[in-house]
């Protein structure tokens, strides 16, 4: 049982529930405190034991039923029938009428339980994708003596006579029947085992993968992707604000503090120095090629409220727009659609929304604003001006501009991007959900 | 049960036992929870609770205290605790105030002390005078390592404390100690049971996590939510009390921003009874809905259904099919 329980742990772990050494100690004495005859019990120990949020307590009543479904009948039967098992004296014709008699009605609980010794045998405990269960229900199979029985089938076949024909059809029975119940397990092996581990490497796939290829089928998986990807950033930088300067003593405060023993200061107070809080301002070129980053930028954006408290979305192709209120009303994706219905007409000018800008929405710029521009800065040989994104660099605390377009086609065609880039913070390329999250996080850590 | 001679309070001897001690201090358990306790008293290990606001999270740590008759020592935490607050201080105050009034008999007692060594080497008797426990004044930390038969130490909505604040628990967590520099080691006699609550405001710490069992209570199922207004509000007619609990299961449903926990539910059930209703109707609820709902926006939204929902909380028939269409979210 106490492999059992390794191996349960395991199956946790390869799922990204991550089980220190200590839970596992912990867990194995929470077992022999409760015992193993009530599952239900077992279970809920097991995920106050085990699993430490929300989240990875789904996972483990997920996994508990798969990985516990037939381990009963196996681990009581198990020592009754295993003498006869994996017996290399054993004759072909005697290991045939084993797993014939295992196929019989009313052996299921012996049949689960050779199946389970099988998938020890077989290391189906290593499996991680879902190619690999036709070859671990084979090897499962050969574990219980499969071959032998292919040896007797292959003799039956040759018999010509009905018996023998009546014979082979028997033994086929029993293959079929048994090839089912290893790939059954093989298939749970998986479930269990590989799962998470296939999963997880389509997430890495996804996440460095281009967005503007992202295909329609991959949507649902990118918006968790990057809900994963919002909540890492926004716990990352949801610490606390104040930070104190040691060693800076705040005279007054101290004073104050020790009125009550005749001045003498007991109780000494730092300064602490206040940290901003993040304010940010995303001004968003919404012509077709840059939709589909816009999409994720905000969606990225907007799940962080918690971390980012003041945050404004304005769009434009040729006149920009506050887009909050849209954003606040609409579902995400039908914010989106109105979005683009609305203000993704027109040629893309940027000296024209810099000045919309200027005209509406300045005074939302202070010090503690991060303007982040996505776009690519491709404005149809208008006047670029200059003069107005020299004055909202000089007045923010900094100009991040993410550009969908690779470096070597900056400045090439109606490119205006080298004239912007002197007065930005930084200018980065971004192409994949990755490049968002590192850019995002850089604009949060300026305020840390 | 028999009592047990070193603790004093019935036993956890088994899942059971703790859902019906905790039944006498008028708390409504479930298997999860008591489970939770029971592992909790078995590898003397912490309780992290989470779950939203109001649905006993806090209760849960002073029915214990009441059923094992523990004290509870409370430990609330904000923005800005420090150890000086949590775990100990030395008296100041008092420190200061006896060495004015010591400072005659100091005089006295170095009188015949020639020279400076001679006095230092005086003094240095005496040194451990203003550092011992009789200056120490103990914080709820301390204070929960001190009781001698073991207490109920609640350290209530953790995620609210910072980070360095969380580091600091784990010692005390994990060992049960507190380390007092000028004195030493204290360590309890007799671990306490301790609960932490979390309204997950931030993430925890992976640490901190690691030490404690984690326990999340949600809203409560029908049958037990009856339960436990009637045992929080007295004199309420069975009718009402399944009508108002039908309807407050109901308002959970919809997507509202801040849903009715149990709390509500019992000051909800309370208001009713003081306005002496007798089954639930229309008018009560619009009068009293701000019992229930705590947002303008929520009470604004949920008042179009309320004849429907009145209705179908009052129906006749409604009653199994409640029954059996909410899973135990507990």
């Amino acid at each position: 049982m106490e492999k059992q329980i390794s191996n349960f742990i395991r199956a946790l772990r390869s799922a990204d529930v991550r089980v220190s050494t200590g839970e596992a100690l912990d867990a194995a004495r929470t077992l022999a405190m409760i015992g193993y005859d009530d599952r239900a019990l077992m279970k809920d120990s097991l995920a106050c034991v085990l699993a430490k949020s929300e989240a990875e307590k789904s996972i483990h009543d997920r996994l508990f039923d798969l990985y516990f479904s037939s381990a009963p009948a196996a681990a009581t039967s198990a020592s009754a029938t295993s003498e006869s098992e994996s017996d290399s004296n054993e004759s072909p014709a005697d290991a045939a009428e084993r797993l014939s008699s295992l196929t019989e009605a009313g052996n299921e609980a012996e049949l689960a339980s050779a199946v389970e010794r099988a998938a020890e045998a077989a290391g189906l405990n290593d499996i991680r994708f879902s190619t690999q269960v036709a070859y671990f229900a084979q090897s499962m199979l050969k574990a219980m003596g499969g071959e032998a029985l292919q040896t007797r089938l292959l003799e039956a076949l040759q018999g010509r006579t009905p018996d023998a024909d009546a014979e082979a059809q028997r033994l086929i029975d029993v293959r079929r029947a048994l090839t089912k119940a290893t790939r059954e397990r093989a298939e749970r092996g998986f479930d269990i085992f590989g799962a998470a581990e296939t999963e997880r490497f389509r997430d890495d796939v996804a996440a460095t993968k281009r967005l503007s290829a992202i295909e329609a089928s991959d949507m649902a998986r990118m918006k968790q992707l990057v809900a994963k990807v919002a909540k890492k950033l926004a716990v990352k930088h949801s610490r606390r604000r104040k930070r104190t300067q040691r060693g800076m003593l705040d005279v007054r405060r101290t004073m104050r503090a020790n009125a009550g023993f005749d001045g003498v200061p007991f109780n000494v107070v730092w300064r602490q120095k206040k940290k901003d809080r993040p304010k940010i301002l995303v001004i968003c070129d919404v012509s077709g090629s840059v939709a589909a980053y816009v999409r994720f930028l905000l969606l990225l954006l907007f799940s962080m409220k918690e971390a980012i408290p003041d945050l404004s979305a304005f769009a434009f192709s040729y006149r920009l727009k506050c887009v909050d209120d849209i954003l606040e009303t609409h579902e995400f994706d039908a914010a989106i659609k109105k979005i683009l219905r609305e203000i993704g007409l027109g040629s893309t000018s940027y000296g024209q929304a810099f000045s919309d800008f200027k005209m509406d929405h300045e005074n939302k710029i202070d010090r503690r604003t991060t303007i982040i521009i996505l776009g690519d800065g491709r404005s149809n040989y208008g006047d670029p001006r200059l003069d107005l994104f020299r004055d909202f660099a000089g007045r923010a605390k900094r100009i991040i501009w993410l550009n969908p377009e690779g470096r070597a086609l900056w400045g090439t065609g109606d490119s205006v991007i080298p004239r912007y880039e002197p007065f930005c913070a930084q200018m980065s390329h971004v192409a994949t959900l990755k490049d968002l999250e590192r850019a995002v996080d850089e604009v949060l850590t300026a305020y840390d | 049960m028999a009592k047990d001679k070193t603790t004093g309070y019935e036993p956890m001897t088994s899942i059971e036992a703790i859902s019906a001690g905790l039944g006498t201090a008028g708390y409504i358990s479930t298997t999860q929870i008591s489970t939770a306790v029971f592992l909790a008293h078995g590898l003397r290990k912490p309780i992290l609770i989470e779950g939203p606001a109001g649905v006993g999270k806090t209760d849960l740590a002073a029915s214990l205290s009441k059923w094992m008759n523990l004290p509870l020592i409370r430990l609330q935490c904000y923005e800005g605790l420090d150890e000086g607050k949590a775990l100990y201080e030395w008296k100041y105050g008092k420190q200061l105030l006896y060495t004015q009034i010591l400072k005659e008999k100091l005089s006295e007692l170095l009188g015949d002390a020639k020279t400076l060594n001679d006095s230092l080497g005086k003094l240095s008797g005496f040194e451990d005078l203003f550092f011992s426990p009789q200056f120490l004044e103990a914080r709820p930390l301390l204070n929960a390592m001190q009781q001698k038969k073991g207490s109920v130490l609640l350290i209530d909505e953790i995620d609210k404390s910072d980070e360095a604040f969380e580091a600091f628990l784990l010692e005390v967590l994990s060992d049960y100690q507190v380390s007092v520099p000028e004195i030493g080691t204290i360590k309890a006699d007799v671990p306490p049971l301790v609960i932490l609550t979390s309204n997950n405001v931030r993430e925890l710490g992976d640490a901190l996590k690691r030490r404690c069992l984690h326990l999340h209570i949600g809203f409560p199922d029908h049958e037990r939510e009856q339960r436990i207004v009637r045992a929080r509000v007295e004199g309420i007619s069975d009718t009402l009390l399944n009508q108002l609990v039908r309807f407050v299961q109901s308002v959970r449903e919809t997507d509202i921003k801040k849903r009715p926990s149990i709390a509500e539910t019992v000051d909800w059930a309370r208001t009713l009874l003081l306005l002496h209703a007798s089954t639930l109707d229309e008018v009560f609820v619009r009068d009293t809905l701000n019992v229930l709902l705590k947002h303008e926006s929520d009470i604004a939204a949920i008042a179009p259904t309320i004849p429907k929902m009145v209705r179908e909380a009052t129906g006749p028939d409604a009653r199994g099919r409640l029954a059996s269409g909410y899973p135990d979210m507990g």
